[in-house]
């Protein structure tokens, strides 16, 4: 793992020169900025039951849908194309190096992004002076969501990039996996045809793989380790098919 | 013991991809030291061959191992004994010089206290000190082809594995990255493929040519020549009656034959070719006895030196008659 280090802080290094991170930067702090002075211009209107932190952790999906693909779709598809792949692999170097160094980056990147929505509240508690309006609960529970789903919504983004070499592909790819385990899983709960008692087993499977209950528990504080076992095992598989994906690649090149 | 192994060894490599062989049986070892031209149409399986030696690609069969150590089953200590540098040399457009050349000697497990003093060591070898602070996607291809020769030859691998170094060089460049190569003559085992024939010629120890994934020739330039183009040849301008010149020619040296006789021009000269199987020059002798028969006015004489790229032309038209001869006879 000596080289693990080596290419994670040459990727992160790369990342922070790179223009187009702080373009995405930008963009992804005006977008959640945006939902943020909406939700404060809906509780300065009149009193609400939820506490601001909730509401915002509520749409974590629409940064998750169009950050996590800009991410990772570049990480190992543009190297592939760029052939430096090859001369990477050729020097003393695993493929397991290489692709927990891409990931390490992209989900330094990923937790670097949502930490900095960390301003929007510290502004409002300087400036409201409410300490109704930062339930420290919500708050805590909604960034370790966010820190411990994008393990596994990261990896999926590294995996569709070892798919193709195509980086248009590869974004498209992870969006769609994104969507099938967070609002796909939510779609199958709610379909009738899984009621039959032959398939009670893949229902209660599918009832325990649900983001957005999984946020709700996180934000009223409740860590069950079935979620994390749910994020760490597919963050797991995720990764070890990234591996094989490259190494399948190369078998077959 | 690896020390006293050959650099490179291979014995009978196949490689076949989706039911298309790219290698078939392929044998060659280098020693070490050595430099090693690799020649071969394009699709020869020149690309596919050095891939399989880096341990990026794995061989179908057959048996390949660098410095005594198996390609297949110690890869990771292979990939620490090699320098390698892949076809159309692909290198990150946003990095600096020095700062790719820092990243790749930290994968190269180069200790950080000596990699600087290398990095310095290896730009100036390269000629690279000027553009050192540049970013790579900017520079000429000149310099992107002498940055990855550099990368190659950061961590001073006892074996260097370069695809076309010279593609797309000026001839100034060419000339540097060939000094650069026989520099390491002796030092570091080097096997470089190139389709510019006349810079194998110069820089390499041994030739080897493949075509179809088989080897059709192998062994130093001038040996190849002489065993695929045969006889050494000179070229004879004379006018006079040229019935009487074989006797005068057989008198030099009896191995000399008159071969081929062209019609006289304006001014009754006629183009001679002669043939021998002899290496030692008869140059002089031939020059004495034409000035010293009278019958005879001569106005040049020249020994014809076949280039690499004739050898090259008729190795692979050998062996594609060899090929062709099976399926067109069904």
């Amino acid at each position: 793992m000596r080289h693990f280090f080596t290419i994670l802080s040459h990727e992160i290094r790369m990342l922070l020169v790179s223009p187009s991170t702080y373009i995405a930067a930008v963009l992804f702090l005006g977008v959640m900025g945006f939902v943020f002075a909406n939700i404060l211009a809906d509780y300065s209107r009149g009193p609400q039951q939820m506490s601001p932190a909730y509401v915002f952790f509520q749409v974590f999906w629409i940064p998750v849908f169009f950050m996590v693909p800009l991410l990772t779709m570049k990480c190992i598809s543009e190297e592939r194309r760029l052939g430096t792949l090859e001369t990477l692999l050729t020097t003393p170097v695993s493929t397991t190096e290489v692709v927990l160094g891409k990931y390490g980056a992209a989900y330094f990147l990923y937790i670097t992004l949502w930490a900095s929505t960390g301003g929007f509240f510290s502004i409002l508690d300087r400036f409201a002076g409410d300490a109704r309006f930062l339930d420290p609960g919500p708050l805590i529970g909604g960034y370790l969501f966010i820190a411990i789903s994008g393990l596994l919504f990261v990896a999926l983004g590294v995996f569709a990039s070892s798919l193709s070499r195509n980086q248009a592909v590869a974004g498209i790819l992870a969006f769609a996996m994104l969507f099938a385990v967070i609002i796909g899983l939510r779609f199958l709960e709610g379909t009738t045809a899984l009621d039959a008692e032959s398939l009670s087993a893949f229902r209660t499977a599918v009832d325990y793989a649900q983001v957005f209950t999984h946020l709700g528990d996180f934000s009223r504080g409740v860590v069950d380790t079935r979620h994390l076992l749910f994020y760490l095992s597919g963050t797991v598989l995720a990764l070890i098919f990234s591996i094989l994906g490259v190494e399948a690649k190369l078998l077959h090149s | 013991m690896p020390d006293s192994s050959p650099a490179i060894e291979v014995r009978n490599l196949v490689k076949s991809f989706a039911g298309v062989t790219a290698v078939s049986n392929i044998s060659f070892t280098v020693a070490r030291g050595e430099i090693l031209g690799f020649l071969g149409p394009n699709g020869a399986g020149k690309s596919t061959t050095m891939r399989i030696l880096t341990g990026f690609l794995p061989a179908t069969g057959g048996h390949v191992s660098i410095c005594g150590l198996p390609v297949a089953t110690r890869a990771d200590e292979v990939k620490r004994l090699i320098g390698y540098m892949p076809e159309n040399n692909p290198l990150p457009e946003d990095m600096r010089v020095t700062e790719y050349l820092h990243y790749r000697g930290r994968l190269k497990e180069i200790a950080r206290s000596k990699l600087g003093d290398r990095i310095s060591e290896v730009l100036d070898l390269c000629d690279l000190k000027r553009v050192r602070h540049r970013i790579i996607g900017k520079l000429s291809k000149g310099y992107r082809q002498r940055v990855g020769i550099a990368e190659a030859i950061l961590a001073e691998p006892p074996v260097i594995i370069m695809d076309e170094p010279t593609i797309g060089l000026d001839p100034h460049q060419i000339l540097i990255v060939r000094d650069l190569i026989s520099r390491l003559r002796g030092k570091m085992t080097v096997i470089i493929s190139s389709h510019i024939l006349p810079e194998i010629e110069m820089t390499c120890d041994r030739v080897l040519i493949i075509n179809q994934g088989r080897v059709v020739a192998a062994g130093a330039p001038a040996d190849l020549r002489r065993e695929i183009l045969g006889p050494s040849r000179y070229r004879l301008e004379v006018a006079g009656d040229t019935t009487a010149l074989a006797a005068l020619i057989g008198g030099v040296d009896p191995s000399l034959k008159l071969d081929v006789i062209g019609e006289p021009d304006a001014a009754g000269f006629r183009a001679l070719s002669l043939a021998t199987d002899r290496d030692s020059d008869l140059g002089e002798s031939l020059l004495r006895a034409l000035a010293a028969d009278s019958r005879f006015r001569f106005r040049s004489l020249g020994r014809d030196h076949p280039t690499l790229e004739d050898v090259f032309l008729a190795a692979t038209r050998r062996s594609w008659d060899v090929v062709d001869a099976p399926q067109s006879s069904k």
